[in-house]
This record gives C-alpha cells, structure tokens and sequence, in this order.
C-alpha cells in the first residue's frame, strides 16, 4: 500500500516538474502569440480604414452548394427563424443552413476568434453582447448600404427602429421585459401598472425576477419608484441614483424567486410559486396562447431590447452571410417571423404586414412590444450605457444578491 | 557462485529491471501527454491569465512608457499626454481600441466609452495636449483616471488577485479594501469553505452507517443494495437536481405533504436549504463507495475476538473496527470535500440567492462578463486553497491513512 502511494506521488512531482517547465514555456509563447495577432488584426483592418469593404478583402462569393452555421438561442425562437429565414433563403440561393443553439454571451466567439478556428458564421446576439465584440473585434463589420431598403423607397437605415444598426450588427426583433401575472391570484384586484409588482401588500404573492444581472431589475425598480422614462439612466449614473434603486429593490427582496433562463417565469407562474414575474413578452405569449394558461401582461413600463444577427470574425463565408443577413431583415422576411413568435419586427415597414399565429385563428399585432398601445411607457435599454458601467453594478449585485 | 558472479548478476537483474520499468513508463506516456494536453497545460494558462495582462503595454506602448516614470502623485507627466494621444490615434486606426477599452474598464467604471469617444476626436488634438483631453471629457483632468491607466499599463499585475480578495487600489498604488457594498468573493470563498465542509459532514453522517449496513448483508441482497446506491450514481446529475426542484418547490410533493398533516409550507428550495440537500445527495456514493470497500476487506474475525476478550460490542466497533474503516471513510470525505468546493450547476439551479458558490462567479466572469484575468485568480485561489488543504491534511492525518479499496 506505502509503495503504491511513493509512486503515485514521485508520479504527481514528475508532473508538477513537467508542467512547471511548459509553464515557463507557455509564458514565452504567449507574449510572441499576442504580438502576431496584434498585427495580424491591424493588416485586416487597415484596408478597411481606406474605405474597402473587409467583406471584400476576406471572402468569395457563395457558391450554390455552400452551406452557413447560423447560430441562435434554440427552441421557439429558432424555430421562427428557421421558418422566416433559413427555408425561403435555402430555396431561394441554395445555400444550406445549419442551424445551432447556444446559451447566449460571447465567450465562444471569442475562443473561436482567438484560437482562429471559427465554426460560425452567423450569430443571433442581444444588442450588449454585440456591442461588447464588435469593441473587441470579434465580429465583421456590415455596411448599412447593403441592406435592402423598405418596399416604400425609405432606405434601411430610417427604416430600422432606433439603434437598429450598428456597426458589426443588423437587428431582427425587438423584445421586451415585462411583468406578467397569474389572473386567477387576483380575481378581486388585479395588478395593472409596473408599480404594482413591488407592492406586495395589495397583491400578495412571491416575485420571480431575472438573476443574471443588475440590467432590467434596476430600471425596473427606478421606473416604479417613479423616476421617468428619459431620466433612468441618468439617474442610474449618480450613486444616489444606484443606491435608490437598489433600495426599492431591498423592498421585495425576502418575496423574490430568481429565474435564469426565459422558459422559467411561465413555468414558476404556472407551479404556483409566484403569482407575478418579470419575463420575456414571448415566452409569456406561448404560454397565454398556445397552452392556454391564465396570464397576463402589464405592458406599463416595459424595457424594450434589440436582438441582433452579426457575423464571426474570419468566418471565410463574409459574402454568403452578408448575403443571408440582407435577406433575413428584409421587411418581409421580418414580418413573417412575428407569425412564429411574439417579438416585434425591427423595421417599421414590416409592423403593418404582421398578420396571424401560424396555428392558432389570432392577429399578433397587438401582442407585438411596439405595438402603439403596447409602448405608451415603454423605454429601450441603454445598451451603451451598460456597456460602461455593468463591470461595477455587477460586482454590487452579486454582492447585493449574496447578502 | 563467487562474488564476482554474484554482482554480475545482481547487474543483470537492475539492468532487466530498468528495461522493465522504461517499458511500463512508455505505456503510461500516451496517458501523460493527454494530461499534459488537456489538463496541465490549459491549468497552466489559466494561471498566467491571471498575472499576467500585456493588453494595455502592448497597445498603447508609448502611454504605457511614459507612465512608468510617473509614481501616481499629483498630476501625470506632460509626456503622457501626448503619447497617449499618438497611441489612441493609431488604435483607434488599427481598431485595437475596442480592446483597450474592455480592458480599462475592469479598472474604472466608465473607462470603455471615455476612450473610445477620446480615440475617436484624437487626430485632431494639438497642443496643449492636457487641454485637448479635457475638452472631450473633464474626467482625464482626474489623477485617479491616469493611475488606472498606469496599474494597467504593467503587463503582470497583482491587479486580479486583489480584485478576487475584494480590495482595489488607489492612484499611487495603495491598496484598499472595497466598499463594504461592493464586496462579494471573500464571503463567497468563505461560504464556498462552509459548504464543503458541512456537505461532508453530512455526506459522513449518511453515509458510514449505510456503508456498514450494505457490508454486513448477505451477498445476494448487498448487490441489490449497492445497485440502488449506484442507481443515481449513473443518473445525469441535470436529472437529479431537476428532480430535487420537483421535490421541495413551494408547492412541490415535500411541502404538499407537509400541508396535507396541516404543516406550514416551508422554503426548501432556491436558498442554502436547497443547496445543501441537493449537493448531499448527488455526493453521498462518494462517501458510501470507498467506505463499503474498506469495511469488505475488514476481517469479522477482529470484532468478534475483540468482544470474546471481554469488550462490549460498542467499544469493539469504536476501538477496533470504527479505526480500520476510518482510510475509506477519510478517502470519501477527501473526495466529497474537494467534489463540493467545485461545485456549480447544482448551486445554479436551486441555490437561488443565497446559496451560490464561488464557482458560480467564476463561470459568470468566464461566460458572462468575459473578465478571464479575474476568474483565473479566482480560480488560482480555489486551486491554491485545495492544495493547502490537502498538503495539511497529508502532514496531519498521512496520505497512507486513505483508501480506496
């Protein structure tokens, strides 16, 4: 038994031994990696400053036979896509799409990008995230003249809602954040305005609110405890402002169930463990809808976000997936996807064209986030603004959250 | 046989041996270079992660040099200033500003859009410079700002670790612990600690007796037992946890039972309470195992002479048997204890606010908030801290005191 041990840790040391030399080596190797990318990324940007395009620099054009991995959240919302996208582009140019599902961030581009084997083409992104790697270089850049204008003449950059071009990322959807309800909790008075949702003396129950990060649920608080809708980021950039927040926050803390992923607000709601939650539109859609449950929607307050499609750096397919972005939020293609799912189309030609659910006999329209009557108090997440300050309000939030 | 022969062959047979030995290590050397590959090697650059950062030495060079000579008092010197106005006019030409700027604003709050918009007008700055940079923004008139930029500019940084220990660092360098509303790791390190400590606990508690009582069946039924062990065991740990939140929720099967007796419904889930069960559960054949196989190959024939010498049979289980058992035990517990200070997806999903681990801001600053350099140091000291335990608990108790089998 003793000489098995010896051996087991003379093997253990020799390992140790080993891997401290490949350290000392690794340590080199980095330093000259760092450098080589370094000018590498500055050759494929230059040309770009001169006004080139990088598209045309970097790929061919598609060939019919070519294939694409367009990558996107998965379940309903893929399934949109894939109806309003992929079919009508596979039929129209040939290329194939393979379709992929991932959790969101953009910590696999990244490791694609920096170990230079990108597997994907195209990623379906929030606006943040986009904003974030298109900073670090991560994605391509797309020129806004090449997509396609509104069947009306209106080029596609007025035709986008606000902030629906950017330089690395072409919205599809808007969506939005909203608080939704279990109306058989409230049959005497039911919950009609965001403020509401913190007032759990009038209408009891448990509180599902998104756990990831302080984005949402400080606006929401701010938006409740009265601060307008043009003044939330202002606000939220004063300490006073933060602590505001969070001190509304701290007056439901005890009641809250925290959700991580958007299948659960239905799900919590439907089990009974909390009467209201914090949610995606869609997914409190499929839910009111298609499985017939008993919710609703306080549309007062709603934080509206962007959801992108924008294409891996080196991805060698740029033209192909230029090509297949263009065509994806054309107006139409865009219209057609709010028959899938209740997320509202990012070009305003196509709010008109947005006609019933696939399966059920019902206009969507009224459920889209930027419906008119839906968006009276609606506001869009800064995604900018949170760029700058999620590093500190993270670290408080955690730190909120664990206490 | 003459000594002459004698060492002859005693050569012969080291000389065989050796040749024996090589051969044994050529079949173990597949085996080194997949650890090698994939765990010692990506370990090691996780390390470096953490340390080291060239970012902001290798983009803004010029910056990075003239804030060297600089010791964070008072106002920077005149030569940073322009160099690094020349050094955001070319990343920003290169497009590497994007990067400096993430990474400024691990240090700053703020810092991403200050040097971006900066960058952006920087070709048109002229002298005074000092005056060209507070025009975009009065934030570069702040020592504070450029004492970021200079912590930065070091390509090692002790910057992460500090980070990790909750402390943050002032202009010329002083070290300070952050406000209290902004600290987080070392509780969450700690809390990590207790966890691990009480899951073993419990995981011991559950498990000894279990162990015992499966070695002292008959064969037959023991296997069945033992499978009924291993069942869960071979189930996907996403499905046991799953099924803990059927279990406990509010209105779950525990506390509808609960209600039926006219109990109050209690919060079983989405806090410690469910973290600690539901880690217990999915740890306990960790503890059985080694135990149940240590108590097999304890002769009965030892507990029984001890009690036909005139002991009761609880002394000779506490002073005979209980001592034998304890290497398998101690193995279990090692392995539980160091398993639970790893853990994540469990916490994740059913620890809710309080009963998150520091594993859980790891994967976020992996996944989330892409601040490797901090999850790395994270990590370092979660790695750091099991090295300590077991090299004290290899002085304390002796590695020949664990066993497997």
């Amino acid at each position: 038994m003793g000489r098995t041990t010896a051996i087991i840790i003379a093997a253990a040391a020799a390992v140790v031994i080993l891997a401290g030399v490949l350290l000392f080596m690794l340590g080199r190797g980095t330093e000259k990696d760092v450098n080589q990318m370094d000018d590498e990324l500055s050759e494929l940007t230059l040309p770009a400053a001169d006004g080139a395009s990088p598209a045309e620099s970097t790929a061919a054009a598609p060939a019919t036979g070519d294939s694409l991995v367009v990558v996107s959240w998965g379940g309903a919302y893929t399934k949109s896509q894939i109806e309003a996208y992929h079919k009508p582009f596979e039929a129209k140019t040939g290329v194939k799409i393979n379709s992929v599902d991932y959790n969101g961030g953009i910590a696999e581009i990244k490791v694609q990008v920096e170990a230079k084997n990108v597997t994907w083409d195209v990623v379906d992104m929030e606006l943040a995230d986009a904003q974030l790697a298109c900073d670090e270089g991560l994605l391509e850049k797309i020129d806004a003249g090449t997509l396609p204008a509104a069947p009306d003449g209106t080029p596609a950059l007025q035709d986008f809602v606000p902030n629906g071009i950017t330089p690395c990322a072409v919205t599809t959807i808007l969506f939005s954040h909203i608080v939704a309800f279990d109306t058989t909790k409230f049959e005497t008075k039911k919950p009609s305005k965001l403020a509401d949702f913190f007032n759990v003396k009038d209408f009891p129950g448990k509180r599902g609110m998104r756990k990831k990060s302080p984005k949402i649920n400080l606006e929401l608080a701010l938006r409740a405890d009265g601060v307008a809708g043009d003044k939330v980021y202002e606000t939220l950039s004063t300490k006073a402002g933060v602590d505001r927040a969070f001190k509304k926050l701290d007056t439901i803390k005890d009641s809250v169930v925290w959700w991580e992923a958007g299948a659960q607000p239905p799900q919590l709601l439907a089990d009974g463990e909390v009467t209201m939650t914090t949610g995606y539109n869609g997914r409190i859609f499929d839910a009111q809808v298609v499985e017939g449950k008993p919710f609703e929607i306080i549309w007062d307050g709603q934080l509206q976000e962007l959801d992108v499609l924008g294409i891996v750096k080196g991805s060698g397919k740029v033209d192909a997936a230029l090509q297949f972005i263009a065509f994806a939020t054309d107006t139409q293609r865009l219209a057609d996807q709010a028959k899938w799912i209740a997320y509202g189309p990012a070009r305003k030609s196509s709010l008109p064209l947005v006609g019933k659910h696939f399966a059920k006999d019902i206009d969507m329209k009224p459920y889209m986030p930027n419906a008119p009557q839906n968006s009276t108090n609606a506001i869009q997440i800064d995604f900018l603004w949170w760029a700058d300050h999620q590093e500190e309000l993270n670290q408080r939030w955690a730190a909120w959250l664990a206490k | 046989m003459s000594a002459h022969q004698g060492a002859k062959l005693a050569e012969q047979f080291r000389q065989s041996g050796k040749r024996a030995r090589r051969g044994t290590f050529l079949l173990v050397l597949p085996l080194l270079a997949f650890l090698m590959a994939t765990f010692i090697f990506p370990i090691g650059a996780m390390l470096n992660r953490s340390v080291e950062d060239p970012t902001v030495a290798t983009l803004l060079p010029r910056t990075a040099a003239a804030l060297r000579s600089w010791n964070g008092k008072g106002r920077p010197p005149f030569s940073a200033y322009s160099a690094l106005a020349d050094d955001l006019k070319r990343a920003n030409l290169e497009g590497t500003i994007g990067k400096v700027a993430t990474r400024m604003n691990f240090e700053r709050a703020g810092m991403r859009s200050l040097l971006i918009k900066t960058a952006r007008v920087a070709h048109t700055f002229e002298l005074p410079y000092a005056q060209a940079f507070n025009a975009v923004d009065l934030q570069w008139s702040e020592p504070e700002l450029w004492g970021a930029l200079r912590h930065a500019s070091a390509s090692t940084t002790a910057g992460y670790y500090a980070s990790a220990l909750d402390y943050s660092r002032t202009a010329d360098g002083k070290w300070h612990q952050r406000a209290e509303e902004d600290q987080i790791y070392v509780t969450l390190f700690i809390r990590t600690l207790w966890v691990a400590g009480v899951v073993t606990g419990l995981c011991f508690l559950l498990g000894y007796p279990l162990a015992y009582f499966i070695a002292h069946l008959d064969e037959r039924s023991r296997n069945l037992v033992l499978i009924l062990v291993l069942l869960p065991f071979w189930t996907s740990l996403l499905v046991r946890t799953t099924a803990w939140i059927a279990l406990l929720q509010t209105n779950g099967v525990v506390n509808d039972t609960l209600a039926a007796f006219g109990g109050e419904r209690l919060d079983l889930i989405h806090n410690m309470t469910g973290t600690l069960i539901a880690m217990t559960h999915i740890l306990l054949p960790f503890m059985v195992l080694p135990a149940y196989s240590v108590m097999l190959s304890v002769p009965p024939a030892l507990t029984r002479a001890a009690i036909s010498l005139g002991a009761s049979p609880w002394t000779a289980f506490w002073r005979v048997y209980f001592p034998m058992t304890l290497p398998g035990a101690a193995a279990g517990g090692l392995l539980v204890f160091i398993l639970a200070l790893g853990y994540y997806i469990t916490p994740a999903l059913v620890g809710g606010r309080t009963g998150q681990l520091i594993s859980n801001m790891i994967e976020f600053h992996m996944k989330t908030s892409l601040n490797w350099g901090l999850a790395a140091a994270l990590g370092g000291i979660l790695l750091g801290g099991v090295v300590v335990l077991y090299i004290l608990y290899a002085r304390v108790v002796g590695l020949n005191r664990l066993r497997l089998g």
